[in-house]
Order: C-alpha cells, then sequence, then structure tokens
C-alpha cells in the first residue's frame, strides 16, 4: 500500500530469468517456446509487486519458475541476498516461499480432510514434534483464515469456493513463510466474495509481515492490493511502476492500452473514457516477433522495433520501461 | 408495445434433491437499440431468464409461471414449431466459451452456412457469400481464407467474433449475450465489446447483455437489471442503478470492488455466503447478509416498488408506509440482530 511499510532491502531478485519449453515440431525437431524471456525485477521486503498480463504472457511461469517448480532455463533467483542453486537450497526456500493457486476447486485433494490438506506441508518439512503440537498449529492457521475448528475434519467438496481458496491460503501459510507467490487467488470466486478474500490478503501481510508477488488479470484487483505493478507481453516485461503512477500514466504503448481496455465499475467515467483498442492478437509465442514482442500491434511501431530488443531502462524514478520510441510518444 | 415483454417470470429446476426456483419473478420490457444488462453472481438465475426466453432449458428445467411476449406473441407454451421460427431468426444468443460452442471437425464456413440456410431459403452459393459478408462484417480479416479454416485455427476472440456473426447472420431483433466476454483477455474484450456496440448501431438490434462484470454493465448498457438468488433485486437505468442505488446487494457489490479512484483502503465486502437455492429463506433472499435486515426481511418478500420513473426496487428500506403498514398488522419490524439471522452462515 503504502512507502512507508516497505524498505529498501530487495527481499526477491530475478535476474535474467529465461524458461524455455521444449515443443516438438516434427518428428525429431523441437522448437523453444520462450514462455520468460530474460526478466529481471526485485520484489522488496513486506511489499506486494502486481503482475498482469494477458493470457500466454508467461506471468504464471515467472511465478511458478521463481519457486524452482519449473527449473529455470537459465538466469538467477536470489532470496534474502542468497543466490538458490543447489537442492539444499531449494529445500530451504520452499520453507520460506509458498503459493496460493488460482482454482480453489482442482488445488485441494478431495480425499483429504481440511486437518490433512492444511498439515501436509507440516508433515512434509517436519515441522513438529508430537501429534498435539501439529493440531494446535493447524488450528491456529485456521483461525487466521477465518475457518472454525470445526471445519477441521470436514472435506474440500463441502466449502465453497471461498471457504475453499482460505483453506489454500492457510495450507500456503502453514510453514510460515516469508513470501507468498499467489496466482490468480480471486480470479475463480464471485464478486461479494472477492473482497472478504483480498481484505484477507492484506490482513494477513500486515499482521504476518508478508511479501507478495501478487499475479492477476484483473487490474483494479491488482491496482488496489499492489505497491508496485509489472506488465507483461509476451515473455517479456516491458514496464514497471508504483501502482498508481502505472495506472494513471503508463507509458508504454502496451500498457496504455491495457489500462484504457480496463472496464470501469462508473458509467460516466466508462461513457467518456477513450480506449485505444488495439488490432488483431497476440502473436504465438512459438513464433515471436523479432525485436519488441509488440510492434506487430503497436500504432507507433517503426522499422528499428523489428532489429532489437529495447532495453528495459529507468526512464524516470523507478519506472522501468522497455519502448524504443518512449520519449517521442510521451511528449 | 416493447419489442419483448417478459412478465413475472418463474422458472424452476425439478431434481433429485428438490425444486430449485432458479428465477423468481422477473419482469422486464426490452426495446429496438436498447441494451439491457443482466447482472448478478453465479446462481443469481441471470443466464436461465435468458435461457427461459429462448426457451433452450435443460430437460429438468420447466417455465412454471409467467409471460414472454416477442412483438405481442405469447412464447410461453407456444410451442416447439413456433419456438423454432423465434430462436435465430428473431432472437439470437452467443455464450460465455467461445471454446466450446463451435464443432471442432466442421470448417467455420460450414458451420456458419449451416446456420444460414437452416433460416432462410439461400442456396449454398447465396449462403457462402452471406457467411462472408457477416465475417467482414465482424472484422475478420480474409473471410474467405478463413472459411476454409477449422476452429482450433482460431483465437478465443477470433471465435467469439464468429459466433457473433452466426448469430447475427438472420438479421436477429434481439441478440443475447451470454457472458460474452468473460472467457477473453482484457484488449481482446475491449474489442469486442467495441464490436457489439458497432454493430448494434448499425443493424439497430435490443442486446440483453448477461454479466457479473459491473465494469461491462457500466460501459455497455442502458438499462440494468440486478438479481440475487433468482430474484431481481432492483432495476432501472445504469445511472439509477450506479448513482441512486436503493438495495442494499446493489449498494454492496458497488463498494465491495475497487474503483478508478480507490485509495487502497480495505475494501467493503458482503459478508457471508451465497445462499442455497434448495433452501430458500422465505423473506428477502438477501436478508440473510443484509447488514441493515429487519424482522419482516426475513418473514414477507418485498414487492417491487417504484422509486422514479426509471427505477424499481425489492427492499422494504424503501418501502416505509408498507412497513409502517404492516407493523400496525402486527407484523415485526424491528431490526434483527446479527446472530438471530437464518438461512445461512453470517460468517464464512
Amino acid at each position: 500500500m503504502s512507502d512507508t511499510k516497505t524498505n529498501e532491502r530487495p527481499l526477491v531478485e530475478v535476474k535474467h530469468l529465461k524458461e524455455y519449453f521444449p515443443i516438438n515440431v516434427g518428428l525429431f525437431r523441437s522448437k523453444p517456446l520462450k514462455a520468460v524471456d530474460d526478466v529481471s525485477f526485485s520484489i522488496r521486503k513486506g511489499e506486494t509487486l502486481g503482475l498482469v498480463g494477458e493470457s500466454g504472457c508467461g506471468k504464471t511461469t515467472v511465478g511458478r519458475t521463481i519457486l524452482n517448480l519449473y527449473k529455470p532455463t537459465s538466469g538467477e533467483i536470489w532470496y534474502d541476498g542468497k543466490l538458490i542453486k543447489t537442492k539444499a537450497d531449494i529445500e530451504e526456500f520452499r520453507t520460506k516461499a509458498t503459493m496460493v493457486f488460482q482454482d480453489p476447486y482442482s488445488s485441494l485433494n478431495p480425499r483429504m480432510t481440511v486437518e490433512d490438506i492444511i498439515g501436509e506441508p507440516l508433515d512434509v518439512h517436519k515441522m513438529y514434534k508430537t501429534k498435539e503440537e501439529r493440531h494446535e498449529r493447524i488450528l491456529e492457521l485456521m483461525g487466521h483464515v477465518g475457518l472454525n475448528s470445526e471445519h477441521a475434519a470436514r472435506y474440500a467438496h463441502e466449502f465453497s469456493g471461498g471457504q475453499r481458496q482460505r483453506i489454500g491460503i492457510a495450507r500456503s501459510l502453514a510453514v510460515n513463510p516469508e513470501f507468498i507467490v499467489c496466482d490468480e487467488p480471486v480470479s475463480a470466486l464471485d464478486v461479494s466474495i472477492q473482497a472478504q478474500v483480498i481484505n484477507m490478503f492484506d490482513e494477513l501481510q500486515e499482521k504476518l509481515g508478508l511479501t507478495y508477488l501478487f499475479i492477476a488479470h484483473d487490474l483494479l484487483v491488482v491496482r488496489h492490493i499492489s505497491d508496485r505493478i509489472a506488465v507483461m507481453y509476451l515473455g517479456k516485461m516491458v514496464e514497471l511502476a508504483d501502482a498508481n503512477e502505472i495506472y494513471s500514466h503508463p507509458l508504454h504503448p502496451y500498457s496504455k492500452s491495457l489500462m484504457s481496455a480496463v472496464p470501469v465499475p462508473d458509467p460516466k467515467i466508462a461513457r467518456a473514457n477513450q480506449r485505444i483498442v488495439l488490432s488483431g492478437d497476440i502473436p504465438s509465442p512459438l513464433n515471436a516477433p523479432s525485436g519488441c514482442p509488440f510492434r506487430t500491434r503497436c500504432q507507433y511501431a517503426t522499422p528499428a522495433c523489428a532489429e532489437a530488443m529495447p532495453d528495459f531502462k529507468e526512464v524516470s524514478k523507478n519506472h522501468f520501461v522497455a519502448c524504443h520510441r518512449v520519449a517521442e510518444i510521451n511528449q | 408495445m416493447a419489442l419483448l415483454e417478459v412478465r413475472d417470470l418463474h422458472t424452476s429446476f425439478f431434481t433429485d434433491a428438490g425444486e430449485v426456483k432458479a428465477v423468481n419473478g422477473v419482469s422486464f420490457n426490452l426495446d429496438y437499440g436498447k441494451v439491457l444488462g443482466v447482472v448478478g453472481e453465479s446462481g443469481s438465475g441471470k443466464s436461465v431468464t435468458a435461457y427461459s426466453v429462448m426457451q433452450i432449458l435443460a430437460s429438468s428445467g420447466k417455465i412454471v409461471k409467467g409471460s414472454i411476449k416477442y412483438d405481442g406473441r405469447e412464447l410461453v407454451n407456444a410451442g416447439e414449431d413456433v419456438m423454432k421460427t423465434i430462436r435465430g431468426n428473431k432472437i439470437s444468443i452467443i455464450f460465455q466459451d467461445p471454446m466450446t460452442s463451435l464443432n471442432p471437425t466442421y470448417t467455420i464456413g460450414k458451420q456458419l452456412m449451416e446456420a444460414i440456410m437452416l433460416h432462410t431459403d439461400r442456396d449454398k452459393k447465396q449462403a457462402w457469400d452471406r457467411a462472408v459478408e457477416m465475417l467482414r462484417l465482424v472484422n475478420v480479416n480474409e473471410p474467405e481464407k478463413r472459411m476454409k479454416q477449422y476452429p482450433f485455427e482460431f483465437s478465443g476472440g477470433m471465435r467469439q467474433r464468429v459466433m457473433i456473426a452466426m448469430a447475427l447472420a438472420c438479421e436477429p431483433d434481439i441478440l443475447i449475450a451470454d457472458e460474452p466476454t468473460t472467457a477473453l483477455d482484457v484488449t481482446i474484450q475491449a474489442q469486442i465489446l467495441e464490436l457489439m456496440k458497432d454493430i448494434q448501431k448499425k443493424l439497430g438490434m435490443a442486446i440483453i447483455l448477461i454479466t457479473h462484470d459491473l465494469g461491462v454493465v457500466a460501459q455497455m448498457c442502458d438499462e440494468v437489471i440486478v438479481m440475487y438468488a433468482g430474484s431481481v433485486c432492483e432495476q432501472g437505468t445504469a445511472d439509477e442503478i450506479f448513482y441512486n442505488s436503493r438495495h442494499e446487494y446493489t449498494k454492496g457489490l458497488l463498494r465491495s470492488i475497487p474503483t478508478a479512484d480507490s485509495d487502497g483502503s480495505r475494501l467493503k465486502p458482503i459478508t457471508g455466503t451465497p445462499i442455497d437455492l434448495l433452501n430458500m429463506p422465505k423473506g428477502c433472499p438477501f436478508a440473510p447478509r443484509c447488514e441493515h435486515a429487519m424482522r419482516i426481511c426475513l418473514k414477507e418478500r418485498p414487492d417491487r416498488l417504484q422509486i422514479n420513473a426509471d427505477h424499481q426496487a425489492n427492499c422494504w428500506m424503501n418501502n416505509a408506509e408498507a412497513v409502517r403498514a404492516a407493523g400496525e398488522a402486527g407484523l415485526d419490524v424491528t431490526a434483527v440482530r446479527e446472530d438471530e439471522t437464518e438461512g445461512g452462515e453470517k460468517h464464512e
């Protein structure tokens, strides 16, 4: 939210992260799908970094690769000043960094009770000595997310979507993490339930001092919860700035159209809004355009944009943009 | 006479677990050139209302009461023969998921031509020309080439364009769009909404837009119906609903979403969980979650009250006189304490 609660020391640092998936294009030939292509950013302790972009832009892959759920093709992930490299590093890292998934229906095992779902990370990381200790810890976690102790013996199918998401969040809190990757955690929820869960993320952050990477496509939600927002397009990061700054003064042509396309729940604003409607669709990441990935849909594109990928550079304080013509088009 | 007049529509599904009253007394008028938004959360009955108009309910569903008049003609119980002349010709529908609403084994051209030949007496050649013309209308590039392609060769936004082309091929008077952009990305959503507005200006049809997204409603709709648990909360012009809400559910929804100028302070969620449609409370369906609920709200369903010429709401709070009369008639109209509400947990 405010700058006061965050300090400058980065907790998570991602340097030149690349994640390529081999795709078979013939019997013996494969081609890399560049899901994430040279992405660098850092997240300060106690801050929420929002990550937005359209489907296929690589935002989920970034989240998963940071947690080493996918092995990075290249690049480095630093956590708390330490490079995460060996198997032991990863194991230790996973007690500090966890994940909340999008779909509260498929991410909970239907054959396990709530107690066992939440307790599983404790079992894996051997984080208790006695059964009583495990039980007490689980009840404490359930309290954090507003579930009653009587819910412990029930199964996931007995709960509504919002409550399931609370179970998922309790599970991710089990190991006492400092950093949580939230992958579209409210997208599957009804509007009236979304606000309950968003508020809970805010409260948990205050109470437990958590740091979030918040991945979502709903820009108003992301802006509400994030301190800074990063915009991705076709595997590349195109802009990164303070949440309000990027929402009211986006500099990259793609961010501009993305922000203007947000349906604002206010008829007068919506009618007056000058939308920048992009033509065409996102190119396939298998055949990404040369140079700047956005040039095929960009109204400002010049032949030079096809030559080289623009650098991701700081154009004003804490505002990073990757666009060759950023100075000209924002005069 | 309005183009479409729906009066006191009740639709139920008869399941093994009992009767699910999916729609309880929806009434509205729709005129040429208007966009009517139907908003609500999952299970609010917004899609079932639309499916009732088209009479494409699942086999367990039935319109139990009410009237649907298209151009003065009664459609309820009119029979399948009449409906066949209405569906596709006069009233068309597009669905949420453009991925599953096209047949993957036929070319786009074949599917478009099938719809055209079924509803008009065009021959194959004419149907082809019409299909190409429709694809051009929805801004599909190189329509002749696209006609020979299969759905998997189209992106989500392109497929939704094809669905719109198909729905509009017979120039219907009414287009029902059931969450047409929910499955699409923001910038693609903007394209499709823009397209729908453009085409509406060109062809002058009426649109019923079903959505859960209040932002889409604000951008697109002239009139709005807000639904909760199968019942209408309030209805009126978009400005009335957004700036002069008179139902606690609508107010709660508007408070619970981040807005363009939100300052990062806490959102104000609606507490509790949506109610179980099999186990509907007797009174106002929203009463168990309403922070201003009175005892009468738990006992009696509020009637529709005219707030002004452009606005109607179903909430006891607006009807001081009715509440007073109910009080005199011996009904308890005092406010309830939280722990006394029934029909659902107050907190999740």
